[in-house]
């Protein structure tokens, strides 16, 4: 059995620095492994959240050796052992102690996005028909697991604390799933704009990079919302011709 | 939006991370790789000789609407001052530069390589406050689409330089002959790659399919859209290759011009 060196972030409300173990590793350990043996052998304190093991929960995302990763997706056998493995809390959010983080924030902000607003159903036991094309598009965004880990790597939220002002890439994906769906009929393009600050994304796609579902979230969430956006508020000539469309 | 009530780690510093591989790689290189690009173009562009050749004719010069006696509108106007410098490739230049200074790929990637913002993921930027695409002037970007329809056209126009470049002045008889120079494979190899960056284009997506909720309605804009997004999956490479290939059709041109390369013919 091999020893591996970890650099576990120790602390409280935003005061803390890192501690460093050595616990043994075996093969086919992930991350969370490794953090829950130190919990159980040396740390008893440690603060750390995790459910499914499986990355499917979303909640033990932290930050391995720099990058936003889920801890039981991540394996140790990915990662250079010669050096210590950072693992520390994710810094888009603010710290509650350790590894974990409050991430209700992002509650609130799902709240407010108009929710899904389906025309009148299609037949009369209240059913509705969908083509498989149609539904396909916004499939890939149904698989989110509300990791955030899109959240906290965008650098609008994590180096320019914009959390007032932008939505985050989750919620640019919550969007469209409702905006692009078949059956929706809200406009949800005027909230993009001005309230959740689609112009914020910079499309540098580090959200698309961390998520753990490989949900495309700016060339299929973001880009397309951009276009729509576009379509209604910045270009003259669909602003022209939807004037004769109306009349 | 929800107000934040609650405060966060301080912000890293300029290239602070705790990332342990060579992050910066894909920065560089695309420092390196656009800022030669548009050092070459820019220099290619003022030099306003050496852009043809037999029947090829550079990219960064086509059309070439004002210029030698080939160009469509003829000669370079007397009233345009001698001190004041001039290219054809200035009338043009413009709208393919424009259409890849505002491509979504080339925004997202730029931003990151030329104004650190971010550097990479999860890398410390060098300034606190920011804008992005939300206001003047990033919030110009908006008039991709626009460029997109001019590219549109001047693929039809490449199209038809390579057409040129299959006829060849024979010497002896000094009437024209269908033949394949190694310039006219690359003109060819030009208008593919610029083709398959052109029309996966996000906004060209939009336009076709992307912008219809009921897709399955329409059968011919979904046939387009599925061509457009499986070209648009790849959308980096077709646009690193395009940039290779039209800069290196200029190359080529210019040095059989000048003289130092020799065209080969094939047929
Ligand atoms: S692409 Fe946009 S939303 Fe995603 S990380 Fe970058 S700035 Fe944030
Ligand atoms: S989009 Fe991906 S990274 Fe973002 S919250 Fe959902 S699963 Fe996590
Ligand atoms: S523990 Fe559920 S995603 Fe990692
Ligand atoms: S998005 Fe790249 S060319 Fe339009």
């Amino acid at each position: 059995m091999k020893t591996a060196r970890f650099k576990l972030w120790r602390g409280e409300r935003g005061e803390g620095d890192f501690v460093e173990y050595e616990t043994k590793i075996t093969e086919g350990m992930v991350v969370l492994d490794a953090v829950l043996q130190i919990q159980a052998e040396q740390a008893n304190d440690l603060a750390c959240r995790w459910n499914c093991k499986a990355g499917k929960c979303g909640s033990c995302s932290a930050e391995v050796n720099g990058m936003p990763k889920l801890m039981c997706m991540t394996r140790l056998n990915s990662l250079p052992m010669d050096k210590p493995v950072t693992v520390e809390p994710m810094r888009a959010f603010p710290s509650i102690r350790d590894l974990a983080t409050d991430v209700s924030w992002n509650y609130g902000v799902k709240e407010k996005i108009r929710p899904f607003a389906p025309r009148e159903p299609d037949a009369e036991d209240g059913t509705w028909r969908m083509s498989q094309k149609d539904v396909d598009r916004v499939q890939e965004f149904r698989k989110c697991i509300e990791c955030f880990l899109c959240q906290d790597v965008c650098h609008v939220l994590r180096d320019h604390h914009m959390h007032e002002d932008f939505i985050g890439p989750r919620f640019l994906v919550y969007a469209a799933a409702l905006e692009m769906h078949p059956l929706d009929t809200d406009d949800r393009l005027k909230d993009l704009k001005d309230d959740s600050n689609i112009g914020l994304c910079n499309i540098t796609k580090c959200c698309t990079k961390v998520c753990p579902e490989h949900i495309t979230i700016t060339d299929n969430a973001i880009i397309p919302l951009k276009e729509r956006v576009v379509d209604e508020f910045y270009d003259p000539v669909k602003k022209f011709l939807k004037l004769f469309r109306r009349k | 939006m929800t107000s934040k009530s609650f405060s966060l780690s301080p912000r890293r510093s300029f290239g602070e991370t705790l990332r342990k591989e060579a992050w910066w790689i894909y920065p560089l290189f695309v420092f390196l790789g656009l800022g030669a690009f548009v050092v070459y173009s820019t220099w290619a562009a003022f030099q306003a000789e050496h852009y043809r050749f037999g029947p090829y004719l550079s990219p960064f010069y086509s059309p070439e609407l004002l210029g030698s006696e080939h160009a469509w509108f003829g000669a370079k106007p007397a009233w345009i001052p001698d001190w004041l410098p001039f290219s054809p490739a200035f009338l043009i230049l413009w709208a393919p530069a424009g259409f890849r200074l505002t491509c979504y790929y080339y925004r997202g990637a730029y931003y990151k390589a030329f104004w650190a913002d971010p550097p990479s993921c999860a890398v410390g930027e060098p300034r606190s406050s920011y804008r992005g695409e939300r206001k003047f002037p990033l919030i110009l970007q908006n008039v991709h689409r626009y460029f997109l329809y001019l590219a549109l056209v001047f693929l039809i126009f490449l199209l038809h330089d390579v057409w040129e470049a299959l006829w060849f002045v024979n010497p002896s008889t000094g009437g024209t002959e269908f033949g394949i120079g190694v310039g006219t494979i690359i003109l060819a190899a030009n208008v593919f790659f610029l083709g398959g960056y052109t029309l996966g284009c996000h906004s060209l997506r939009h336009l076709i399919g992307g912008s219809v909720d009921e897709i399955s309605k329409f059968k011919l804009r979904w046939d387009g859209y599925r061509c457009v997004t499986c070209l648009n999956n790849r959308h980096m490479v077709w646009a690193w290759c395009s940039l290779f290939v039209v800069g290196f059709s200029d190359v080529y041109v210019r040095l059989c011009s000048m003289g130092i390369w020799t065209d080969w013919r094939i047929l």
